[in-house]
């Protein structure tokens, strides 16, 4: 290899949640290593969560991710309630449940959006971000907030959703499938977009094994992981739904299992409003007294994967360790598989394809590396370049 | 059919039968194993190629009995969750890598070393994942120091 240009993603904050820097190693067009750098916006959580009580922790751990905020506190109750041995109401279930739901619609909305964006179709990102604010409006009817509900306890749920809400809901969601047939219409039938995202970014099954992938990057390559199945939690086991998975394991099937799984999203959600119908408005929580010393792992499945939790209590108010890894721990490692030997115009959408939360605003510069005087491009290059191949294909077909 | 904690137990026992020191089942999908550390890789190849379990993340953290870490494994087949514990030495902890058998246990373990200041045998690449070039060496801000 001559001298190689590096491509830095990053630092300040790129695709991430969390600011993180890529230095992408390219050959001409063609990347060839990949170099990654953490920890720039470091919270502690982990340790901070050690100092806080255990109804305290669920608002700690909400502002782990600002996207996904309630898969934290959902892992985190599963987790607790394993130690103190407590079993939740169905009615807190399958609030729940309902939750979880609408947080896996709202978060794949908004990531079929930013890819569009990527990929140069700004009309698929307005529109299923357009397609994402009524969801947000029930969540704030429902839990009083947009984003971050504050809805879990141990051994239950916060606020009821009361009978009056119910048919506001049903309604939004026939709205939503009207919309999600749209969207799903106007990616799937795209031959531009086939041609940007079939065959890039490929992860095999093997790939997946190796770096423990987890979520739609996972069921995308073929393997059927789902923790709401494979270790039924919540009201997840009482109701009907199936695991959506793909088997080319590109940019594309990628999509496809997202913009699938709304669809099972909104019948579990129905699904649930049935059964709340049922039942009596109230008891949604039981009362825990006290938590024993123990050790607890707490699962649930994020739309981005699997969240792990685990708590060490010794019988007072605090974890003694309180550990969390979230799914893009573990996706963000297969950008080395999935991005080297791929030109530099899909670095973007293939870095962007397992769904790494990108909640902050994007800030890059054009920058010399300060050692070997190599220029570096910034995002504005590199979203520029992945529009133009869409605009070449675009033209050439 | 595999997939009960009794039943992976009772066959770890059978192959590995000094090397497990103590279990204790939590429920019909959560178990804890406690080995002896230096059977981890052996114990951990057992379960990532003849048990098919996913390798979900290891915890770490210092007790008084010195440093613990948990490597917690998945069976997706069943929802077992198998927790290996080890018990290293406070003064000079260190343990086989893992990231020969499987990518994902690289950047756990750089992580704990850089945390705990755990370290571990035969990583390709022990360098500091979350605080390069901001944190001070040899200090590490997960310890509790216990007297």
């Amino acid at each position: 290899m001559s001298k190689p240009t590096i491509i830095p993603i990053g630092p300040y904050h790129p695709l991430q949640e969390e600011p993180e820097l890529f230095k992408l190693y390219c050959d001409g067009e063609i990347v060839r290593d990949i170099k990654w750098e953490t920890g720039y916006n470091h919270r502690g959580i982990e340790k901070l969560s050690e100092s806080k009580t255990f109804d305290q922790v669920f608002f700690l751990v909400e502002r782990v991710c600002g996207i996904c905020s309630t898969s934290h506190p959902f892992a985190f109750a599963n987790c607790m309630e394993e130690i103190a041995g407590v079993e939740v109401p169905d009615r807190a279930k399958y609030i729940r449940t309902i939750i979880g739901e609408m947080e896996r619609i709202h978060s794949h909305l908004l990531w079929v959006g930013l890819a569009g964006h990527f990929l140069g179709y700004n009309t698929v990102f307005m529109w299923s971000w357009k397609y994402r604010e009524p969801v947000l409006d029930l969540f704030e009817m429902i839990t009083g907030n947009r984003n971050s509900y504050a809805m879990f306890k141990i051994g239950g749920v916060r606020r009821d959703i009361p009978d009056n809400m119910i048919p506001v809901m049903q309604k939004e969601l026939d709205a939503l499938k009207l919309k999600l047939n749209l969207l799903t219409g106007a990616v799937m039938d795209d031959p531009v977009i086939h041609a940007r995202t079939k065959g890039v970014g490929i992860l095999t099954r093997e790939d997946i094994i190796d770096f423990a992938a987890v979520g739609p990057t996972a069921r995308a390559s073929g393997v059927a992981i789902d923790v709401r199945k494979d270790d039924p939690y919540a009201a997840y086991p009482l109701v009907n739904w199936k695991v959506i998975t793909s088997e080319a394991g590109d940019v594309f099937a990628k999509t496809e299992v997202r913009l699938l799984e709304m669809y099972e999203s909104v019948s579990i959600i129905e699904q649930c409003l049935e059964k709340l119908k049922k039942e009596k408005e109230g008891g949604i929580d039981v009362r825990v007294k006290n938590v024993p010393e123990g050790i607890g792992t707490g699962r649930a499945e994020a739309p981005r994967g699997e969240v792990f939790h685990f708590v060490i209590t010794d019988g007072g108010y605090t974890p003694v360790r309180h550990k969390i890894r979230a799914p893009s721990y573990v996706n963000i490692a297969t950008f080395k598989k999935s991005c080297v030997g791929q030109s530099i115009s899909d670095a973007t959408i293939s870095l962007a394809a397992v769904d790494p939360c990108y909640c902050c605003t994007e800030r890059m510069a054009m920058a010399y590396d300060y050692h070997t005087r190599i220029a570096m491009m910034g995002t504005a290059d590199l979203l520029r370049m992945s529009r133009e191949k869409t605009d070449n294909i675009r033209s050439s077909l | 059919m595999m997939g009960k904690p009794e039943d992976i137990i009772k066959d770890l026992k059978g192959i590995f039968s000094i090397d497990i020191l103590d279990d204790s089942i939590k429920s019909e999908t959560r178990a804890s194993i406690q080995i002896a550390e230096k059977a981890l890789p052996e114990i951990s190849k057992y379960f990532h190629e003849d048990l098919h379990f996913r390798f979900i993340i290891a915890s770490a953290l210092e007790s008084k009995r010195g440093f613990e870490i948990y490597y917690h494994f998945s069976d997706d087949q069943t929802g077992c969750v198998i927790n290996l514990h080890v018990i290293l030495p406070t003064e000079n902890p260190e343990i086989e890598s893992l990231t020969a058998l499987f990518e994902a246990a690289n950047w756990m373990e750089r992580e704990m070393h850089e945390l705990l200041g755990i370290n571990f045998l035969n990583h390709p690449n022990l360098e500091k994942l979350i605080s390069e070039g901001n944190w001070a060496e040899g200090v590490y801000p997960y310890r509790k120091n216990y007297e």
